[in-house]
């Protein structure tokens, strides 16, 4: 099942899926879904079954086992499925059956959810309808990547989706660009283009630190916060007092190179004390680096604010004209009739172009010695040493250029948001950045946007699911179960794709041709 | 030949408190190659560390040419012209050879880039051939080859080999040496080869010493070596070759 394009690899996987029951042994797979019901009720028993509520006087114990013997028992018939039908196929059952298994019930699960949506609007029809297609998709790609696995061919699907990779950046591009005037796109969309984008730019960000130089950064949003706090702090507060309050729509332009220039000293501040350690030593110090930034946020009550965080931060103004309803305004300047999309649309490109930036700088940076030395020193730091590579300040370039855009990417939070409070910087936010550099293949710029789409993503959609309140039980919130969905999709991705979305890496140099480098030599989850 | 280019006088090294050199007297001349062999843990490649700073010894002193580099920064050691192509040979394996390469000559002008990398392409014809590929796919003495020639990479005055011979067949053995002797020969190329190979490393090297518990025990030119009744029993009869 396994989608790596390497045959050796999939034998690899094939073996590790042999069948833990022979067949034919009845006594044996009795006792496998004993133990398979066994270690589900363990795990659901205190998770599902048990639920603490405060009502009235005192806090009290809700059981659920209803709930429990269901999530049982579909374990159950889930792993007596797979004997069944995956690890002891009938011999007359081939893959190509399985494949038209798939693609039957995607097309059956496609048409469900059509009717679902627009004829019958029933919740039941959608939510099948989303089953089918997954479980179609499955069936499909697995029994597809088998019969490639058997001829010893890469599997379809890496070979459908590997040549499109070169249009995939070009494509999202134009998209980005044209995205405020398709018709149809409205504030909710934009907004999250925005959120999106900032997610984009923090993993640009975070990728030189992680992806190209391997130092893992697990306080990656402390470089944040500083810009955040450098503009939400100087434009309510110093700007005024030093300039006058003439100087206010143009704070966010003065302030966003000071604000990089914050964060990357504190990413040299960072920097020095961990030059000696490396991977799990490193990433413990970042994170505390990252608490305690947030700490010093919520106790330096006289000059952040404390937990009251900062507010009225001044919004962004079209290069010193503001957004307003008034003749002084955007809209009136410029001969339009006002709306309140126009501020909106100029935040989208005012983080569009922050963000391609990051990516130009990124990528020039590679090219130059500075950047082949981070990959060096990513790979092995002794032998960076021994070619006269100065690792030190190899090290503290790359903290304090990644601390830079994460700095930028602060700035922008602040005006978009008016309002900066420590309760945005929390480890969360760290690990949803890192996250989506893993997923997105560490060093792969294209894979960060595609794993920010998809995260970011998930987590909006999760707001969209009302048909899921139907069919499950009273007062289901989707909501509240997007961190389970996004870890399950993270288990996913790292079981399919262990080496994250996006795994080729074009060598920075060549001398005749470009040749695209095999997703097997590039980093697998680790820093 | 005279002249010494590496002279290393009563060097000390520590792990914490455990002493892994003992009192090192060595010297290397212009032109020469020299051998250092010993057995597992006899502090060869401490030295060959402590020479690029990394460890730093406690006492004595090192000098490179004119200049003591006991102190010196590690860069700036391989800047004034040491290349080393240490133990395990620690190429980059994500890196294509050709970025390899390019890494080598971090230190050196871009313009004797190309002149360079020319050198080692027909040095090692196979590292041409395989200019794209990663690093981690090439075969053991290929990676050795790559690790040689990235060092050589940084224009050396001295090249510091350690254990080039390591986990390789002996063909591959034979074909390394065999450069290493060429470039010695042709290009006047000063080398210091540390080895457990010790057949080998003295049938090439003008000078060896011998290394046990951080102590040199013996030294003379090669061949006198190779005659030497202990160095035999020690060293050559359990079948090192």
């Amino acid at each position: 099942m396994a989608l790596a394009p390497q045959p050796t690899q999939q034998g690899g996987a094939r073996t590790a899926q042999t069948p833990t029951v022979p067949k034919g042994d009845q006594k044996r797979l009795l006792i496998d879904l004993l133990l398979t019901g066994l270690i589900a009720s363990a795990i659901f028993g205190p998770i599902v079954g048990m639920n603490a509520t405060a009502p009235q006087g005192g806090l009290v114990l809700e059981y659920r086992w209803a709930a429990v013997l269901w999530l049982v028992g579909i374990v159950v018939v889930g792993r007596l499925l797979l004997h069944l039908l995956v690890w002891n196929r009938p011999d007359w059952v081939k893959p190509i059956h399985i494949k038209r298994l798939g693609a039957g019930l995607a097309g059956l699960g496609l048409v469900s959810l059509l009717l679902g949506l627009f004829v019958v609007k029933a919740p039941w029809f959608d939510a099948a309808g989303v089953f089918g297609l997954i479980a179609g998709a499955w069936f499909y790609i697995s029994s597809s990547n088998e019969t490639a696995a058997e001829r010893g061919a890469p599997s379809p699907l890496a070979n459908a989706i590997e040549p499109l990779g070169k249009y995939v950046g070009v494509a999202l591009l134009l998209i980005a660009i044209a995205l405020p005037f398709i018709p149809g796109v409205d504030r909710r969309i934009v907004d999250l283009a925005i959120l999106m984008l900032t997610y984009v730019m923090l993993g640009w960000g975070l990728n030189i630190v992680v992806g190209l130089a391997g130092l893992l950064d697990l306080g990656y949003v402390a470089f944040y916060a500083v810009g955040a706090y450098a503009y939400a702090l100087l434009s309510t507060i110093y700007f005024p007092l030093w300039f006058g309050d003439g100087i206010t729509p143009w704070a966010f332009w003065l302030v966003l190179p000071l604000a990089g220039l914050f964060a990357a000293c504190w990413g040299l501040i960072l920097g020095f004390p961990v030059l000696r350690l490396r991977g799990d030593y490193l990433a413990i110090v970042t994170l505390a680096f990252g608490e305690i930034i947030r700490l010093i946020l919520i106790n330096w009550y006289d000059f952040t604010g404390g937990p009251n965080g900062i507010s009225d931060v001044p919004r962004p103004s079209f290069f010193g004209i503001p957004f307003t309803n008034d003749e002084n305004g955007f809209a009136a300047t410029f001969g339009l009739t006002y709306s309140p999309l126009q501020r909106i649309i100029f935040l989208y490109y005012v983080i569009l172009m922050l963000a391609l930036i990051t990516n130009f700088v990124t990528m020039r940076l590679r090219k130059l010695p500075i950047g082949r030395a981070w990959e060096a020193l990513r790979e092995d730091e002794i032998a960076c040493r021994s070619l006269g590579i100065n690792t030190t300040n190899t090290k503290l370039t790359a903290f304090a250029i990644g601390a830079m855009f994460g700095g930028f990417a602060g700035s922008f939070f602040a005006t978009r948001q008016g309002f900066v409070s420590p309760e945005s910087f929390v480890f969360m936010e760290s690990a949803i950045i890192l996250a989506i550099v893993v997923l997105g293949g560490l060093g792969s710029q294209i894979g960060v946007v595609v794993a920010a789409i998809v995260v970011i993503g998930a987590f909006e959609l999760f707001r969209e699911l009302n048909f899921l309140k139907a069919i499950m039980w009273e007062g289901f919130d989707p909501t509240q179960y997007r961190m389970l969905a996004v870890g399950v999709a993270m288990v996913l991705i790292m079981r399919w794709r262990p080496r994250g979305l996006v795994t080729k890496r074009d060598p920075s140099i060549y001398l005749k041709e470009k040749k695209a480098v095999s997703a097997d030599l590039v980093a697998q989850g680790h820093g | 030949m005279a002249s010494p280019l590496l002279t290393i006088r009563g060097v000390e090294t520590f792990y914490g408190k455990i002493q892994a050199l003992k009192g090192i007297d060595l010297d290397v001349n212009e032109g020469e190659i020299v051998t250092l062999i010993g057995s597992n843990g006899a502090g060869k490649s401490t030295l060959m560390m402590t020479i690029c700073g990394t460890p730093r010894c406690r006492t004595g002193s090192i000098r490179f040419g004119e200049a003591d580099i006991t102190q010196t920064p590690t860069h700036e050691i391989i800047r004034l012209g040491i290349a080393q192509s240490p133990e395990g040979r620690r190429i980059f394996p994500r890196m294509s050879v050709l970025e390899n390469l390019q890494m080598g000559a971090a230190v050196t002008d871009p313009k004797y880039f190309d002149e360079d990398l020319a050198r080692a392409f027909k040095t090692f014809p196979i590292l041409e051939k395989r200019q794209s590929q990663r690093g981690g796919t090439l075969s053991g003495g290929e990676q050795q080859m790559l690790a040689i020639a990235r060092a050589l990479m940084a224009r050396p005055r001295l090249l510091l080999l350690d254990e080039p011979s390591l986990g390789l067949a002996p063909l591959i053995v034979k074909q390394i040496f065999e450069v290493i002797r060429e470039l010695n020969a042709k290009q006047g190329l000063t080398v210091f080869l540390v080895e457990q190979n010790a057949f080998h490393a003295l049938k090439l090297a003008h000078r060896a010493y011998v290394m046990v518990n951080g102590r040199i025990t013996m030294s003379g030119t090669g061949s006198q070596l190779l005659a030497s009744p202990e160095i035999r029993a020690a060293y050559l009869e359990g079948g090192a070759h």
